[in-house]
């Protein structure tokens, strides 16, 4: 059952210091700068191309065809502006736990993704925008930088490839819009993290308004061993349209939580296997395949083959590959609630429906919790719903609406019952980690 | 007057067509779908959008579903999630070929969404309408009523704020009103480019806030009161005054400055409750200044005059007098004065067109004389001899659809952000696409930094060698797309106007003359000068008398007459018989201690005034005349471009200075030839522009001088003409020739502890005209002396002390700070204080004192 882990990212999580340069360079880091600069930057473009990697930040962008739209040449009045790279490591999705350990583990997996990358965009400048509660992995980010500094990895004429690239750590300020790639410019740029308008799209106006590339930590971090491996080795892994391997990261209800390294394609039934299962003695009741922001699933997802297409296709979205595992001792009316909390706190204010209508879902749904309301409020919840989903300036207020929708859907008895109980059915204590055994038998 | 200079300029508008709603609409290429719906008559619901902000798609108020050919020429919806028609925000979407377009009107989606929002939007509104200053003219109110749900769900606790909490001294913000739409932060970044308002926080508690510290202090500040679409923003001294629905509205136009701003009068009872900005897009667009909005308190105050009054041989006092006798006393006054010596008038710049051109041929036909002047300020004959020359008679000129086209912009004596604050605005504009703004100033200024502007230096009587260099200037690169624009504030430099004027001509740049009051223009154009006639007619071409006397019916006196300053002279040595002074403050004349000498000495004064002055008190006869909402008239904006008004408040009685003119001419026995406002504009619109030979533009000295002093026919007279009408009237400058040698003044070393001041008006200062405004005034900045870091350091203060400035007359105590200006030179604003300590020479040395314990 092992046979279906694929580390690569991973592979060398587990060596002595794995976040040093020895530790890195000892296992072939920074080989894939030499196979990459005997290429032109063309040809790396097409190779990540050709390998078929999707973007890891949830919306499964093809990451070479984006590259590509970067434009080339000078500007129609002549004038030359610098390409950017940046990416986003502001991790902070509900659920959501890849980038930072990736980050603490092996910091320098990143940094040479970030020179491949900006050798095929003909950048010279990468920022990384790290989320700045995760402190020791921006202290790991520097140091690393600053290692590949020291060896001649950053700096001037790389390698005596004539490449120059400077890389910068910016650490946010703790928004979790920052993620949405526009906000994160702007905050970059020294703003208030909101959303822009689109077009001008970053790959023609981006950072400082100069063509610009925004890649996930994740989808950076496997251009090494794509360079390194060839384009068909990636592709050999993961499904028809959804190639090659990624970080899986279970939490919540399940005996072994923490980060999987598999193909795309696997499902979750054998990754709980992987992990111990579901915690002992109980049933799994609903998980999340990509984070909060993506509709729930249950058990009778558990063989949806976990790429963009297969989670697609079950009503619900791929997206960060989160796999929150709820049992049968969770009230699915409280965690949507404090899901939904989240998003009224994070809403950046910028337009009406995700403002607004994060403040009332709270309102409604805390009153439903504790039973007070009708049936037909539900009716009126998901009519709000119908009026964010889509209508918002961003695809903040879509996630904060998922939750709601995809729980009523597999779960409106659970709503009904609190309003004929007149509260929550469930002991929370029951469904807490922390929860003695005796409790749960 | 359409077609501007070549075909080079006329640009094709490129359409495309798309349907809205089933109805098929070209519009230019770039249109905002929400702006296509609106020229087929179809209003998207709106909060965010505003047609002179940039899009931003915040409020989510105008969705609409949208359908757009593919490739291959099929239709689709666009559409998102999975499944889920996406409808668009109008607000932000280009239209384009081919775009199939439905609203609220044709999709029950569109309807929909909108509904949805509108619900959003008020479930943490209050419910205040009915005590709200915008109930009644309130966006929300009314979009909420025509595409809003009938009844709202919201069943639970609404976001509450403290209430209105000052912005600044003017502008209050209830922060639970506000629905985020970011036009007032959008006006204050994109517009007047005074950011000192930005949203804070984020989610439902998202709000407009202040830097701590740092209020809104701008000098458009209202604007974002009349965009914001719901009460969140309100004044200060109009909330709780009225309901929008007691309120008569009347157009009319601002006569704070020379800009022309079309303005929407309210008011109630007899009573002006607040102003507006109008819509005129050729003009000032939406905008206006904080001045032309909230300073209307000043014709209302306890002092206004309003009977009229003579002195009392006997007592020495001014008594009430009925309006015959006063006007009899004064027409008896006036004429034995004038047979003793003449009668000097002075009329000010704040008259309307009509009412300087009665004083014009008042001054003419009834007292015989041509001492006439407008100019209340430091003026000089080369400053007469090129408005004769440049300006008086040469109809739209430089408009302010140019400033927003021009490669760069030379800003020569004038501070436009102070001195003409929608001139600013256009000039901003066009800074922010890619006009570059130049200006000969002492320091750079805030409003010349907000234009991104460059400073080119100099210290009060420097500017004319700073000026002659430009005509070389690389960087610059003044050429015939260029554009100068000089304020009245050259006057004080001699030789200053005939050195733009010849970088003018060298350049082929467009030249502008910007004075700072609204009556300025109209009374040039009037003739209120000692040597011009009306339409620019000069006293000494006896055609141009002809002219006139034609259709006056009276000979015109052919000798040129003395100016402000000289009939000021005059008057105060005893060798004028009288004075017939209208709104001129002896505060605003180069030597207010002479104009109050001036008016004591002078046999006989006669003073037209709207409140009781320094003139009233000296005066012999005092008629109280019309406020401009009391009666019709026009002003001519700094363009040259003719801006009436019809009278605002119906029931008024006050008269307007012209019938109380053409009242003491009848008492003399001379017929003014009109009584009302429409007479005296058909009469001078029949007079017409002067058509003859123009006076030279006056000429800086150099290697060629002493050559004709006539422009030769055919060069000067009918191709300068014909080459105005081409250029649209510009005042393009024409051969340099000269009849006055003016001389650049070499500065003179300045002893120790002097320094040489430069200075002008802010534009919220302490002057009359905004007496009774005090929120307004509290928002004005803070008059302060400026020094270079250098003067600061040589003299041992730091910024913040406290300094006193010895002027020639009086003195001023400010703080200092600290700004680039040349070493020796102080700025200081102008005001009541420092009034008069510029007279005509630029650059007046003042001498700076430290008191006890200021010193660093």
């Amino acid at each position: 059952m092992v046979d279906a882990l694929t580390p690569v990212l991973s592979a060398h999580w587990d060596s002595d210091r794995p976040w040093t340069l020895e530790s890195y360079e000892a296992t072939g880091g920074y080989s894939a700068l030499t196979t990459a600069f005997a290429l032109s930057q063309d040809d790396v473009i097409s190779m990540v191309k050709d390998s078929g990697l999707r973007g890891r930040g949830g919306a499964g962008f093809p990451t070479g065809m984006k590259w590509g739209f970067i434009p080339q040449g000078p500007e129609k009045d002549g004038t030359v502006k610098p390409h950017y790279l940046v990416v986003n490591a502001d991790e902070s999705e509900p659920g959501t736990c890849k980038d930072i350990p990736l980050m603490m583990a092996t910091p320098h997996t990143l940094v040479e993704g970030v020179i491949l990358t900006c050798y095929a965009i003909r950048a010279n400048h990468a920022f990384i925008y790290v989320r700045g509660e995760v402190l020791q992995v921006v202290r790991r980010l520097q140091r690393a930088v600053q290692e590949a500094y020291l060896a001649g990895h950053l700096g001037t004429d790389i390698h005596g490839s004539g490449f120059d690239l400077d890389v910068t750590v910016h650490a946010g300020a703790g928004a979790y819009i920052c993620g949405e790639e526009t906000a994160l410019l702007d905050s970059l740029e020294g703003r208030r993290g909101q959303p822009r308008l689109r077009p001008p799209f970053p790959a023609v106006a981006g950072l400082y308004a100069a063509p610009t590339v925004i890649n996930n930590v994740e989808s950076i971090a496997s251009v090494p061993c794509i360079v390194r491996n060839g384009a068909d080795w990636f592709a050999s892994m993961g499904t028809e349209k959804s190639k090659g391997m990624t970080l899986y990261s279970l939490s919540g209800h399940v005996a072994r939580p923490g980060q999987l390294e598999a193909p795309l394609g696997i499902t979750l039934r054998q990754l709980l296997d992987l992990a111990g299962g579901v915690r002992e003695g109980h049933q799994l009741k609903f998980w999340t395949p990509g984070g909060s922001s993506t509709p729930i699933l249950t058990d009778e997802h558990l063989d949806v083959p976990l790429d963009y297409e297969g989670v697609g296709a079950a009503g619900s979205m791929l997206g960060t590959k989160a796999l929150q595992i709820f049992d049968d001792t969770t009230c699915v009316v409280r965690a949507v609630l404090r899901w939904t909390e989240f998003y009224k706190h994070e809403s950046c204010g910028k337009c009406t429906p995700c403002r607004e209508g994060t403040w009332w879902l709270v309102q409604t749904l805390s009153r439903l919790e504790q039973g007070r309301g009708e049936e037909s409020d539900l009716e009126a919840l998901l009519d709000q719903c119908d009026n964010i989903l889509g209508r918002s300036f961003c695809a903040l207020a879509d996630g904060a609406v998922s939750p709601i929708t995809s729980s009523i859907q597999y779960f409106r008895q659970e709503y009904v019952d609190h309003l004929e109980n007149g509260g929550c059915p469930f002991d929370p204590a029951r469904s807490t980690l922390f929860a003695p055994a005796e409790a749960l038998a | 007057m359409t077609v501007t200079k070549g075909s080079t300029d006329v640009e094709k508008t490129e359409l495309v067509t798309l349907t809205i709603d089933d109805i098929e609409v070209s519009v230019p290429k770039g249109t905002l779908v929400i702006r296509a719906a609106e020229r087929v008559g179809i209003a998207i619901p709106r909060f965010c959008d505003h047609p002179l902000l940039a899009p931003v798609g915040a409020c989510r108020q105008c969705l609409v579903e949208v359908a757009m050919p593919d490739r291959d020429g099929n239709l689709k919806t666009m559409m998102g999630p999975p499944g889920r028609v996406k409808p668009q925000a109008s607000c932000t979407l280009v239209a384009s070929d081919g775009m199939v377009v439905r609203t609220q009107v044709s999709s029950p989606v569109a309807d929909k969404a909108q509904q949805g929002q509108m619900e959003f939007l008020l479930i943490n509104h209050p419910l205040d309408c009915p005590m709200c200053d915008k109930g009644g003219e309130c966006p929300l109110q009314n979009q909420a009523m025509t595409n809003g749900r009938g009844e709202s769900r919201y069943t639970e606790t609404k976001r509450t704020y403290p209430k209105p909490i000052n912005i600044s001294a003017q502008v209050l913000l209830d922060r639970e009103r506000c629905i985020l739409c970011a036009r007032c932060t959008r006006f204050a970044d994109q517009i007047a480019g005074d950011p000192f308002i930005e949203l804070v926080e984020r989610g439902a508690l998202q709000q407009v806030g202040i830097y701590e510290r740092e209020p809104f202090e701008s000098y458009f500040a209202g604007n974002t009161i009349q965009i914001c679409p719901v009460g969140a923003l309100t004044s200060a001294s109009y909330r709780f005054r009225s309901r929008p629905f007691d309120l008569v509205s009347a157009p009319s136009v601002a006569e704070h400055d020379a800009c022309g701003a079309a303005i929407r009068v309210d008011h109630r009872r007899g009573q002006v409750m607040r102003r507006l900005s109008g819509n005129d897009p050729e003009v000032n667009e939406e905008w206006i200044t904080d001045k032309d909005r909230f300073a209307f308190g000043y014709a209302v105050q306890q002092d206004r005059l309003t009977h009229p009054q003579v002195r009392d041989e006997e007592t020495g006092d001014l008594r009430v007098a009925s309006w015959p006798e006063a006007l009899m006393v004064a027409a008896r006054g006036l004429q034995r004065a004038s047979a003793d010596g003449g009668v000097g008038v002075l009329t000010g710049g704040r008259l309307t067109v009509e009412d300087a051109y009665a004083y014009s041929k008042f001054a003419r036909i009834v007292l015989g004389t041509n001492d006439v002047d407008f100019r209340a300020r430091p003026h000089t004959a080369e400053e007469e001899q090129f408005l004769a020359s440049s300006v008086a008679g040469t109809a739209l000129g430089v408009t302010y659809a140019d400033l927003e086209r021009p490669s760069a912009v030379l800003l020569v004596a004038f501070e436009p952000e102070d001195e003409a604050g929608n001139v600013f605005l256009r000039l901003r504009k066009a800074s922010r696409e890619r006009t570059r703004v130049y200006s000969v100033a002492p320091f750079t200024s805030r409003g010349l930094h907000k234009m991104a502007g460059t400073l080119l230096r100099a210290a009060p009587g420097e500017e004319v060698a700073v000026v002659e260099t430009l005509a070389d200037d690389g960087d610059l690169a003044l050429d015939a797309g260029g554009v100068i624009l000089v304020g009245e504030r050259a006057a004080t430099t001699p030789g200053l106007l005939a050195a733009v004027a010849a970088v003018a001509a060298t350049t082929g740049a467009r030249l502008a003359w910007v004075p700072r009051r609204a009556g300025d223009r109209g009374a040039l154009e009037a003739g209120c000068l000692p040597t011009l006639l009306p339409g620019g007619r000069p006293v000494a071409e006896a055609a141009a008398r002809v002219d006139i006397g034609a259709v006056w019916g009276r000979t015109v006196p052919a000798h040129p007459g003395r100016d402000a300053a000289a009939i000021v002279a005059a008057a105060a040595a005893g060798e004028l018989g009288g004075l017939l002074v209208a709104g001129v403050d002896p505060v605003d004349l180069p030597d207010p201690a002479a104009a109050r000498l001036a008016l004591d000495t002078a046999g006989f004064v006669v003073s037209l005034e709207l409140r009781a002055s320094e003139v009233t008190e000296r005066a012999d006869v005092v008629l109280p005349v019309a406020a401009p909402v009391e009666k019709a008239g026009s002003f001519v904006s700094w363009e040259g471009r003719l801006r009436p008004f019809e009278k605002v408040m119906r029931d008024s009685h006050a008269l307007p200075d012209l019938r109380v003119l053409a009242g003491i001419a009848d008492e003399a026995g001379v017929d003014l030839g009109f009584r009302t406002t429409e007479q005296a504009r058909a009469e001078l619109a029949e007079i017409g522009r002067w058509d003859g030979e123009r006076v030279e533009v006056p000429r800086v000295p150099s290697g060629d001088a002493g050559r004709g002093a006539r422009a030769p026919q055919g060069e000067g007279l009918e191709t300068e003409s014909a080459s105005r009408e081409r250029d649209h009237g510009s005042l393009r400058g024409s051969q340099a020739r000269t009849s006055v040698q003016v001389e650049a003044r070499k500065l003179a070393p300045q002893p120790a502890g002097e320094l040489r001041l430069a200075t002008w008006k802010q534009m919220i200062g302490d002057g009359r005209m905004l007496d009774g405004d005090v929120y307004l005034r509290a928002t004005g900045r803070p008059p302060v002396v400026l020094l270079s870091s250098g003067t600061l350091a040589g003299l041992g203060i730091a910024a913040g002390s406290i300094v006193t400035l010895h002027g020639p007359s009086g003195s001023t105590t400010l703080p200092v700070a600290v700004a680039d200006l040349p070493d020796g030179v102080v700025w200081t604003p102008t005001t009541s204080e420092t009034a008069g300590w510029v007279r005509s020479s630029a650059g007046p040395v003042v001498r700076l004192e430290i008191p006890e314990g200021a010193g660093a």
